[in-house]
């Protein structure tokens, strides 16, 4: 190694510049630590790569945040006319134009980041990593020159990336992931999504909002781990505005015809009946896997999940071994959410470095699926409470409620839901909210200090709503379901 | 002054004089076997609250069976007083001396969380709750006393509700749940351009509900700008058709007036669309748009009738200019028009006009949103001027002159400085007042039964039960004074209010930590303190506040403005950093707000939100990542993205 008179290169290597890698080192650089960054993106099957910052901001949370904005926008356009604007229907979507401004937008990012680290003082090398011994790392850059870092502490950061069903016939050749489809210079015109997870329905959900034929193929039940009833409304909501889905099917295998179209086969679960199906676009999204092939973590006794392949971590992020960490999504057991890997990772610093004991809190993360109606949740599912509590001593209140914006729009709110998952015995501790409908994640955020507080149904009943908003129905949940009473909202009181 | 502490033992130490038990009183029935020591609440060890909550069910069947019920003492001068009043009118008494049963000091407790009284005696007259020694006495003088006393049932109703609007509706409809008689009284006095509107009060007619919806168009507008940027792709000039959105909203409003009827209708309260006056004690004239008049009487009343735009009192307006009653079902569209005021009812206006296309000026006498947090109104003022809207700072109209008729017509205005003698004169198609508004509550025969008004202000000063300076009478909602001017204020202390009255609960309604939104261009969402209200409050020495600019995601693809969004919080340093003020400036700012202020009803501190994690990318998430303190003079606007 590097070892000049005992000295390593680095206090901290971070291996990963995605959300949680950045956070670390950004931390560590501001409490007079030397660090430094590696990141490297290995293309997608289909070639796509991207610059510095990791999947939410070039494959993740943020296009996919604007695309569904997109998708929103075309909703609105719809509105409009019944709010007095005379637009012409229907309005047609220009995919080119929309993914070349969230690319840019993608890309002010990438930049943003390096400026980030060059202020702070972190060194960023563009090159891919790989475990020599337990301090240090060999690095490759694109043009294949080697180079070796030593340093301290190593956090190792590096996410994980779309799985591709690799059993399914033409699956590599011909399908995409979300690695690809947010830079995408041309339409994916009609487009079979395949998977169940929160990115598979996102997709979907956006495809179709600017007007593409969109099919879900879902397998067995969708948003896994999401409260269930919640999560069969998102599908009904989804349904209702034009995707379709496929569900109990599988794909078997996906092949090019001769006018370019991809032919799917797929079969029911159930009868085992075949059937075929054409798209432009085939998109994977049936889960992720994370990013610790190439690392020879064994080099530096590293433990993995053997059946995940995540790396094993306490609860204070350490790995087997005492000075490398591991934070954000490809860690076991741990949320895969952006900003849980930066909260993870800042805190890890300052134990490392800023003298703080203070351990990342994974319980109570809220988070937000953004499909087309929007599904905000924090703490529990309903079955989760059920399990941990026992059906006697959960409570459940829930409504059915109109956004106001929907009335005149003439918009169908079926799906708009908000429960409310507490204690039965009094005070009633809140252990779970789900919402259902527009703008469901600045809804959430708030409420989920509430439950971090320990709010009370009681507490949560008190506070006096914000009229008139989407998000006071949660102040105002009344009815329980043990009730059997007729949830749905009617009038302002 | 009447006084016995709920602990001190007293002189009549239980036990030595079974006999007094029974007081001074002809004929008063003794509550408790001789010989033992009565009891109201339920020996045993059951939890506290539940014996609380059984005692206190006990004392409400005491109050609804007796004719007169007087919690007493039986050393006290005053109780005897009382006792001895009634008895000179013949009347029989229920007394229970509360120095001579085991739980005295628990029931005056109760007591006093039922009635706001801690002293006794605490007299009830026919379920009414009159007061100590000396309201008894004022009762008696007045007339009061006597027609309590008459039979209970000579009421027509156990609760008559004057006015329709979100806090007499809650009310109505939550005593009608609880098994009482009631009526409702709602009529709508037409505004001086003759607008006028169905049931459900200023929020559903002529407030929130088209504010909203209005605000909403005005924001379509802006998405549709957008959606070019994402893609969407058409030409032409989009132009905003009046009509077709004011039509649209009527209808949605009609339907929600139908709704109100219908579920009032469900729960057999009786409406009656007349206007109301009190006459004499426990009695209303009612009289309808036919002027015809009809008496009801009841042994309580609830006072709802809300507010009303104010005028300037200067030659023109009332002829010639428009408000807040009026804008949301004009028939044509305003053209250019002139807001007066700076109230959030201004502000909000002027902004979805300026949002339609419409050339919108604000004449604004002193200082924008009064009362709210002014670097915030300042911020949602400089947004709007950036957006196209006018301001014309420290003006006050003096003259309003018809140039054309028509719709809209053209108006010309006369104002002057507020600071010289400077004047202006500027020509609009429509001048829209929005410079106050005043309670109604001086044409209602308040003064006949003793009902105590502000006279400055005409609101209705009234406790933390919601009750006025006479017995039987409460009121809630914009007429209450000192209470926040908003409908679910207004809903909540309404449904409490008859929750106490009707025995089904001691709850108070809360008026701390109100959270509010002004649905502006920008929106604005608050709760708890302003800034300049926690420094005169807290010291600035012992705040601190954390701020930040930010840029929501989806304004960076449609080219919207940085460094414009804004978050504030504010943090008591002497109480564990607790958050006192949250001030959020930006899209959905109510829809953010409403969770946070959840979480400040729960004792939300900096340490908490912190630890919080955020929801990405949303723009709520900001709080959770303040670092910035503004007494540290950081530089907060950002720099590009992330």
């Amino acid at each position: 190694t590097e070892d000049r008179a005992g000295q390593r290169d680095y206090d901290l290597l971070v291996i990963g510049g995605g959300s949680g890698g950045l956070a670390c080192a950004k931390e560590a650089a501001q409490l007079g630590r030397k660090v430094a960054v590696v990141d490297y993106v290995e293309p997608s099957p289909q070639g796509t790569r991207w610059g510095l910052g990791g999947t939410c901001v070039n494959v993740g949370c943020i296009p996919k945040k604007l695309m569904h904005q997109a998708a929103l926008l075309g909703g609105l356009i719809q509105d409009a006319p019944h709010y007095g604007w005379e637009v012409a229907q229907p309005v047609p979507h220009d995919w080119r134009k929309m993914a070349e401004a969230v690319q840019n937008h993608v890309k002010s990012l990438n930049w943003g980041h390096r400026v980030q680290l060059q202020d702070r003082k972190v060194k960023y090398f563009n090159i891919k990593a790989s475990f020599v011994d337990e301090h240090t790392v060999c690095g490759v850059a694109k043009g294949g020159k080697e180079i070796l870092l030593s340093a301290d502490h190593i956090i190792i950061a590096t996410g994980g990336r779309p799985r591709y069903p690799m059993h399914i016939e033409g699956a590599l050749e011909y399908g995409i992931t979300s690695d690809d489809i947010f830079w995408l210079k041309e339409s994916p015109g009609k487009t079979l999504v395949v998977g169940a997870s929160y990115v598979a329905l996102e997709c979907a959900g956006f495809l179709t909002g600017i007007g593409l034929d969109t099919t879900v193929m879902i397998r067995s039940i969708p948003l896994r781990g999401f409260d269930q009833q919640m999560s069969s409304m998102v599908i009904e909501h989804m349904a209702s505005h034009g995707t379709r889905f496929l569900r109990g099917c599988a794909p078997s295998r996906v092949r090019r015809l001769p006018d370019g179209h991809l032919q799917v086969t797929w079969e029911d679960c159930t009868t085992g009946k075949e059937d075929t199906g054409t798209f432009d676009t085939v998109l994977w999204a049936i889960g992720r896997v994370p990013d610790t092939r190439s690392l020879n973590l064994e080099k530096a006794g590293v433990d993995t999940s053997p059946d995940t392949q995540k790396i094993l971590v306490d609860s204070r992020e350490g790995t087997s071994v005492p000075h490398i960490y591991a934070i954000g999504d490809v860690v076991e057991g741990r949320p895969e959410l952006t900003p849980t890997a930066i909260m993870a990772g800042r805190l890890l610093v300052q134990r490392l470095f800023g003298g703080s004991s203070d351990l990342m809190d994974y319980d109570n993360v809220p988070t937000t699926v953004f499909t087309p109606l929007e599904y905000g949740c924090v703490g529990l599912s309903e079955e989760e409470a059920v399990a941990r509590h026992g059906q006697e001593h959960v409570e459940v209140y829930h409504a059915h409620y109109k956004p106001l914006e929907f009335t005149v729009a003439g918009r169908d709110a079926s799906q708009c839901y908000v429960k409310m998952v507490c204690l039965r015995e009094p005070p009633q501790l809140v252990l779970g909210l789900h919402f259902l409908g527009p703008n469901a994640g600045e809804v959430t955020q708030g409420f989920a200090l509430g439950i971090k507080c320990g709010a009370s149904y009681a507490q949560v009943m008190r506070t006096v709503g914000i009229h008139p908003t989407c998000s006071e129905e949660v102040v105002k949940l009344r009815i329980s379901k043990r009730s059997g009473l007729d949830p749905t909202v009617t009038g302002c009181g | 002054v009447e006084q016995s502490p709920p602990q001190s033992p007293g002189p009549g130490k239980a036990g030595d004089a079974p006999n007094r038990r029974s007081g001074h009183v002809r004929g008063a029935r003794v509550l408790s076997p001789p010989g033992r020591r009565a009891r109201l609440s339920s020996p045993g060890p059951s939890s506290s609250s539940e014996a609380r909550e059984e005692l206190r069910r006990r004392l409400r069947g005491l109050i609804e069976r007796s004719r007169v019920m007087i919690f007493s003492k039986s050393y006290c001068p005053h109780s005897t007083r009382v006792k001895e009043l009634f008895s000179s009118l013949g009347v029989e008494c229920n007394v229970l001396e509360l120095d001579q049963v085991d739980d005295g000091a628990k029931v005056q407790e109760v007591l006093s969380e039922i009635t706001n009284q801690k002293t006794v005696p605490n007299v009830f007259v026919n379920k009414v709750h009159v007061g100590g020694c000396d309201q008894t006495f004022q009762a008696y003088q007045s007339g009061l006393l006597q027609k309590l006393l008459q039979e209970d049932s000579a009421y027509d109703y156990d609760l008559i509700i004057v006015g329709g609007g979100s806090g007499g509706l809650s009310c109505a409809k939550e005593a009608a749940i609880l098994g009482k008689k009631v009526m409702v009284l709602d009529f709508v006095v037409p505004s001086p351009q003759g607008t006028s509107w169905g049931l459900g009060g200023t929020c559903v007619n002529v407030g929130c509900i088209p504010k909203k919806l209005m605000h909403q168009a005005a924001l379509l507008g802006q998405a549709l700008c957008d959606s070019r940027k994402f893609g969407w792709e058409y030409n032409q000039q989009v132009k905003h058709n009046w009509e077709t959105m004011t039509k649209a909203i009527q209808n949605h409003i009609s339907s929600l007036n139908w709704g109100y009827r219908l579920s009032l209708r469900e729960k057999a309260v009786a409406y009656v669309n007349s206007y109301g006056e009190f006459v004499e004690h426990h009695k209303i004239k009612v009289t309808n748009k036919k002027g015809q008049e009809t008496y009801y009487t009841a042994a309580q009343f609830v006072i709802a009738t809300g507010e009303r735009p104010r005028y300037l009192g200067i030659q023109g307006d009332k002829e010639y200019c428009i408000t807040s009653d009026d804008l949301f079902s004009l028939p044509y569209c305003p053209g250019k028009t002139l807001v007066v005021g700076a109230s959030y009812v201004a502000l909000e206006c002027a902004g979805f006009l300026a949002g339609f296309g419409l050339d919108v000026t604000v004449m604004v006498r002193s200082i924008l949103l009064r009362g709210f947090d002014q670097e915030m109104a300042e911020k949602v003022g400089s947004y709007m001027e950036q957006h196209g809207v006018k301001f014309l700072r420290k003006f006050i109209p003096v003259m309003i002159q018809q140039l054309e008729k028509g719709s809209p017509g053209k108006l010309k205005v006369l104002a002057k400085s507020t600071e010289g003698t400077e004047t202006i004169e500027g020509v609009y198609n429509t001048v829209l007042l929005a410079i106050g508004r005043d309670s109604c509550t001086r044409k209602m025969g308040l003064e006949k039964i003793g009902v105590k008004i502000n006279e400055k202000s005409g609101k209705i000063p009234v406790n933390d039960v919601e009750q006025t300076s006479v017995p039987y009478v409460y009121a809630v909602g914009d007429i209450s004074e000192g209470k926040p001017e908003l409908t679910p204020v207004a809903i909540q202390s309404g449904k409490l209010l008859a929750r106490r009255l009707f025995g089904a609960s001691l709850e108070k309604c809360d008026y701390i930590n109100v959270p509010t939104t002004v649905f502006t261009p920008l929106e604005y969402g608050c709760c708890g303190l302003a800034e300049e209200k926690a420094i005169e409050v807290y010291k600035k020495e012992n705040l601190e506040i954390y701020h930040t600019l930010f840029w929501p995601l989806e304004w960076t693809v449609a080219g919207r403005e940085n460094n414009t969004c804004y978050a504030k919080i504010i943090c008591n340093k002497l109480d564990h950093d607790r958050v006192i003020g949250f001030h959020i400036l930006g899209p959905n700012a109510g829809e953010v707000t409403q969770g946070f202020a959840a979480a400040m009803k729960c004792g939300l501190t900096k340490r908490l939100l912190d630890d919080t994690i955020g929801i990405h990318p949303t723009c709520g998430e900001v709080f959770t990542t303040l670092e910035i303190t503004k007494s540290s003079g950081l530089d907060i606007t950002q720099k590009g993205c992330g």
